[in-house]
């Protein structure tokens, strides 16, 4: 073997260590679970617990005193926790929509199944509100014609669920569930007029199958969460006190 | 060149470089090599375990206890990488009370090496994502958002590749429709593109112009749509294209026991996998490569 032929070979010994011809030959997939059985890692650990300790703190801080228990199931078509989030979006909503527009929030319709815990008696921590209201949802406030107004009363009066309103709607059903007295902040509702509606962007988009606010008028969209509404406005109040009312009720007979 | 002939090459080889007094050990001499993929999809915010009390899930999860699994896996295996398929933002306080920052500094901690975006990563405007980008020591892929009017323009590239132990690997990340799933105001003016098309030119441009080995999808478009079958989904994702090796799913929240083999639009194999939710689990697909040519049609052997 010569020297050049030497050379030949090492020449093809480097073409073929250092081309990548390599090819996929088998693939192999698995899921492991995450559990108990898998240590866990000290300085994620360590590195999480302030953070961890700083949600808890700010979590466990005690807003307001709730002297019952609310539940969305201590009454048929209004019930205290529903009474109490509907009338606290208005409460904190209308001020920033008044400032905004120049216009008055006429009433607020929030639906019953957003609820998702119940306020228990004894201290009300801001845990209470990521309890009662997990979701991210905001308040929109909609401008809808009477008529429109009307196609939401059928709805509630067909739905048989107590739909939290806030106390400036009064909506009285028959035994039959048909409606027997109407009102807007005490006055009947005028088809061709405008009104405010609050609500959150999920009802806005259709959930529940609340149809009726499209199309309209117009759409203001606050940028304020309903649980920091709950927030604020708990913050605001030393002790809890929400009453089941009139303002959605059905006659017995 | 077959294998018989490769040894017998190197064979000669080792023999005449006794002689020449010149190391191999510069180039892998091995003629095998295993590439690890691991990954997790909508994680939401979930960095502590679900607790013993949990109806569905308890004991379950942890960002702690995975990133020891990860550090194990890594450890055996230092040719591995580490995804996100998006969704990494909403689900517990933590993000309520740090809009994210604790999600990305434990990523980060964890050496995720890319993710995409998902839907929910808008839960705080764009500008909440933006603000939360220096705390990722990673990089973000999406290739059919397109971010040029937003504060995101620049930030996110379409596909990124990596070199592991000579393997190329390309990945590129397709987002879901935004339109009527996140509000405008929050996604402001991000545009969305049609992921089918854009994923035919981005393996196109990996596989050919990047000559990558391995192709891989991060995608929160969703695995399937029932009730929807018409919607852009992985399943149909994987059909329409190819050159594709593995799709990693998002969105569905789908926990896939296995990966899903389907076959690409000229017959290969193209894997689709995702992991469900919340750090329940964590993906491992682990590729092999052989020096040599391909000797089968149908490519390489799927366990799963």
């Amino acid at each position: 073997m010569t020297i050049k032929h030497i050379f030949k070979l090492l020449f093809l010994v480097f073409i073929f260590s250092c081309n990548n011809d390599f090819h996929l030959s088998k693939i192999e997939g698995n899921r492991i679970e995450i559990d108990e059985t898998i240590t866990t890692d000290s300085d994620v650990e360590n590195f999480i617990a302030p953070f961890r300790e700083n949600v808890n703190k700010n979590l466990d801080s005690i807003i307001s005193y709730a002297p019952e228990t609310y539940s969305k199931s201590d009454g048929e078509f209004n019930t205290t926790i529903g009474n109490l989030i509907a009338d606290a979006v208005f409460e904190e909503s209308n001020p920033i929509f008044s400032k905004r527009t120049g216009n008055t929030i006429d009433f607020v319709l929030l639906n019953h199944g957003g609820i998702r815990s119940i306020i228990s008696q004894g201290n009300i921590s801001i845990r209470t509100a990521f309890e009662v209201m997990p979701f991210e949802n905001s308040v929109v406030v909609v401008a809808l014609k009477g008529e429109q107004i009307y196609m939401m009363i059928d709805y509630l009066a067909r739905a048989k669920r107590a739909h939290p309103v806030s106390e400036h709607l009064q909506l009285t059903l028959t035994k039959n569930f048909e409606i027997s007295f109407v009102a807007v902040n005490g006055k009947p509702i005028d088809k061709a007029a405008t009104y405010y509606v609050a609500t959150n962007d999920y009802l806005y988009n259709g959930g529940d199958s609340m149809n009726f606010f499209h199309p309209n008028d117009s759409l203001y969209i606050l940028d304020y969460k309903i649980r920091n509404v709950l927030i604020d406005n708990f913050k605001k109040k030393d002790t809890l006190n929400p009453k089941r009312d009139n303002r959605f009720i059905k006659l017995e007979d | 060149m077959n294998r018989r002939q490769f040894i017998q090459q190197s064979t000669a080889a080792t023999a005449l470089l006794g002689i020449g007094g010149i190391g191999l050990q510069s180039f892998n001499s091995s003629n095998a090599k295993k590439i690890t993929i691991l990954h997790t999809n909508d994680v939401h915010s979930h960095i502590d375990p679900f607790g013993p009390n949990h109806k569905r899930n308890p004991n379950k999860g942890g960002v702690a206890r995975r990133a020891t699994l990860v550090e194990s896996i890594r450890k055996e295996n230092p040719n591995t990488l580490l995804f996100d398929a998006g969704d990494i933002f909403q689900g517990t306080p933590y993000f309520n009370y740090y809009g994210g920052e604790l999600e990305f500094k434990l990523m980060s901690m964890l050496n995720y090496d890319l993710a995409t975006i998902g839907n929910h990563d808008f839960d705080n405007g764009i500008d909440g994502l933006n603000a939360q980008l220096p705390h990722a020591k990673f990089e973000f892929v999406s290739a059919n958002y397109d971010f040029k009017n937003t504060v995101m323009d620049t930030h996110v590239k379409p596909y990124k590749t990596f070199i592991k132990d000579g393997i190329k690997i390309g990945v590129f990340g397709l987002g879901v429709q935004l339109e009527g799933l996140v509000d405008k105001n929050m996604y402001k003016e991000t545009v969305y593109n049609h992921p089918i098309e854009i994923a035919q030119d981005m393996s196109r441009l990996l596989k050919e112009e990047q000559a990558c080995d391995l192709v891989i999808c991060l995608s929160h478009i969703g695995y399937y749509y029932r009730n929807k079958p018409d919607r852009v989904c992985d399943l149909a994702l994987a059909k329409a294209t190819k050159d594709i090796d593995l799709i990693i799913g998002g969105h569905t929240h789908t926990f896939l026991p296995k990966p899903t083999i389907e076959k690409n639009s000229v017959g290969k194999n193209v894997l689709i996998n995702q992991v469900g939710a919340y750090g329940l689990y964590l993906g491992k697909i682990d590729f092999y490569f052989e020096l040599g040519k391909a000797t089968k049609a149908d490519g390489a052997s799927i366990i799963v």
